[in-house]
């Protein structure tokens, strides 16, 4: 960025901060004008035939102008989703369940605590496998098999099985969410744990330390980088465990609930307003583990 | 660590007994070549007691299996290094040099023959923690400051925090790098990094520096420099130093004893005593002698090579 504003001195009148957000923002301009015009091509059948009912005349602005202002559209248009997000978001209080704020944290407190058993067992995990040579051989296997079962097909089971035994509500959501995020976080930390250099090692055995040292003072520092890039993968996808997790139930409350509800009452601009809650989260999730990943490399002695 | 308990006296009585020497006044701790011109009572009877040996190796080999069959990395390896002695093992690349030297610090386990480290198994001498390894690259912890990377050593073996803080500042001003304390180490250059290495070898007082071509990866002015103050820390400790190179001034500059290399199979050719005096500068590499010395290294080196022609 500095090296542009110095070769190309016309544009150093512009603020930096356009200059930095000028290519995400022509993006999002684009993406937007494709929305429109999908809005328009999608729900163009739906709003003719609707004319064509009432046997009115019509003109192409006024199909147009009806293809953004559908009640129940194939496509919503993006001032749709819009307003439907921020009436949903700050209309109502956030613990009436017509507020999105409280689906949103239904599901983000599912999504807390699965990431937190799923990390904290990825991570077990994958000291066990590290350290003992045959539980690489019997317990890899299993965790690559454990994610090629289609998830929709366990959380169903998952939630019935707890139900029975008294479990419901948040638990079995999390555990959905856990079952998914594990994996990334072992698959890292197998990866994060076995790379300090043999160097590294062999000195380690010069000193004579034992295996709790070179575990917190060698393998442990050296996985860090690995922890972050796979904790940032497992915390999107234990939102969408939490998602899942409350579709096969009928969940009341959830950003999954408003989707399974949106969906049988043919309301797509909640449907679409709900998705665009749980990117938002899965955004802020990420920011805050980058965040604190980048705190940490900071901490470590990383170039800042 | 008995033994070590046990030849402490015996070097105090020779620094006594070589009391005279005005070098003495400048060095903690004098340690010399086995006197057998020393005529002080006391040290004349430690030193016909028994030359302390640091490494003892008798008919070490060492094959490895690959999957292209046995290869011989050493072949019957009989090797005697006295205490306070410092011996370069020089050779082409394969002669097995690293290979020995990893043998000593038990880092590998020889498939023949008998290794003792100041009297004890290597394995023991290891648990003991009698040697201090310096690797090719200096591999410094990158998530630890210079200071802590120096402690790195001294918090495994269980030594307190402060006598951590005082070990630190004194190596780390040894080798020339206070000031340093709190930077990263991809904040110094190459040859500060493995001089941070070196003080950390060195935190916790070995006897045995073990040397992997410590300088190799570093242009020569700076290894001028290093040789010179590598050859004062070794003059001033009195420590036994295992210093593997390729390098022919290097091994002749550093050495009391020079041993030859040659590979397929790894093994001594010739073995070269280098009897400059302890403080010698780099203007001896001028010198008949050092040029004699490094023209017999360098045929040794070349008739280990002549079969392969």
């Amino acid at each position: 960025m500095t090296s542009s504003t110095l070769v190309l001195p016309r544009a150093a009148w512009r603020p930096a901060w356009i200059t930095e957000r000028a290519p995400v923002l022509v993006i999002v301009a684009i993406l937007i004008v494709i929305w429109y015009l999908a809005a328009i091509l999608m729900n163009a059948a739906l709003v003719r035939d609707a004319f064509e009912r009432n046997d009115t005349k019509y003109t192409v602005s006024e199909l147009i102008a009806g293809t953004l202002d559908a009640e129940r559209p194939v496509v919503p248009a993006p001032h749709q989703v819009a307003v439907n997000f921020f009436d949903t978001v700050f209309d109502y209080p956030p613990d009436s369940p017509r507020s999105l704020v409280y689906h949103a944290w239904v599901t983000l407190s599912a999504t807390f605590v699965g990431f937190a058993i799923g990390a904290g067992f990825g991570i077990l995990l994958a000291v066990a496998i590290v350290h003992v040579r045959t539980m690489q051989k019997s317990l890899l296997p299993w965790v690559i098999c454990s994610q090629m079962v289609p998830i929709l097909a366990i959380a169903p089971i998952v939630i019935v099985v707890l139900g029975a035994i008294g479990i419901r509500g948040l638990l079995p959501k999390s555990i959905i969410s856990a079952y998914l995020c594990f994996f990334p976080v072992t698959i890292g930390m197998v990866k994060g744990l076995t790379s300090p250099d043999p160097i590294q090692l062999d000195m380690m055995r010069t000193w004579s330390a034992n295996k709790l040292q070179v575990f917190w003072k060698l393998r442990w520092p050296s996985s860090i980088p690995f922890l972050f890039a796979s904790l940032k993968v497992a915390v999107t996808i234990s939102l969408v465990g939490a998602i899942v997790g409350e579709l096969p139930t009928g969940a009341q409350a959830g950003i999954g609930a408003r989707l399974l509800t949106g969906s049988y009452y043919g309301q797509t601009v909640q449907i679409w307003a709900a998705l665009f809650a749980a990117a938002i989260i899965a955004t802020v999730l990420i920011a805050m583990i980058d965040a604190v990943g980048r705190w940490t490399a900071r901490r470590m002695g990383a170039a800042a | 660590m008995d033994q070590r308990v046990a030849r402490r006296p015996g070097l105090t009585e020779q620094s006594v007994a070589f009391g005279s020497s005005p070098k003495v006044t400048i060095r903690p701790v004098e340690r010399v070549p086995p006197p057998e011109t020393a005529t002080g009572a006391a040290g004349a009877a430690s030193a016909a007691a028994a030359p302390a040996l640091t490494v003892d190796a008798r008919g070490v080999s060492l094959t490895f299996q690959t999957n292209d069959g046995e290869v011989e990395a050493l072949a019957n390896v009989d090797l005697q290094i006295s205490d306070g002695d410092f011996v370069s093992l020089i050779g082409p690349s394969g002669c097995g040099k690293t290979t020995l030297l990893r043998i000593i610090a038990d880092l590998e386990r020889p498939t023949a023959g008998t290794i003792l480290i100041n009297g004890i198994t290597s394995e023991q001498a290891r648990l003991q923690r009698h040697y201090g390894y310096i690797f090719q690259a200096p591999a410094l912890y990158p998530w630890r400051t210079i200071e802590r990377n120096v402690a790195l050593p001294l918090e495994i073996m269980g030594f307190d925090a402060n006598e951590r803080r005082k070990r630190v500042e004194r190596y780390l001003k040894l080798v020339n790098l206070s000031g340093f304390e709190r930077k990263f180490p991809w904040q110094l250059s190459g040859g500060m990094q493995q001089r941070a290495s070196i003080a950390r070898a060195l935190s916790f007082d070995p006897a045995l520096l073990l040397m992997d071509e410590p300088f190799g990866a570093l242009d020569e002015i700076v290894r001028d420099h290093l040789n010179e103050q590598l050859l004062r820390l070794w003059d001033q400790t009195g420590k036994t130093v295992v210093f593997v190179t390729h390098s022919i001034p290097e091994a002749v500059f550093l050495s009391t004893k020079i041993v030859v290399m040659s590979p397929r199979p790894g093994r001594i050719i010739d073995v070269i005593a280098c009897d400059f005096p302890r403080d010698r500068t780099l203007e001896i590499r001028e010198t008949p002698e050092f040029i004699k010395i490094a023209q017999r290294v360098r045929s040794g080196l070349r008739s280990g090579h002549s079969y392969d022609e």
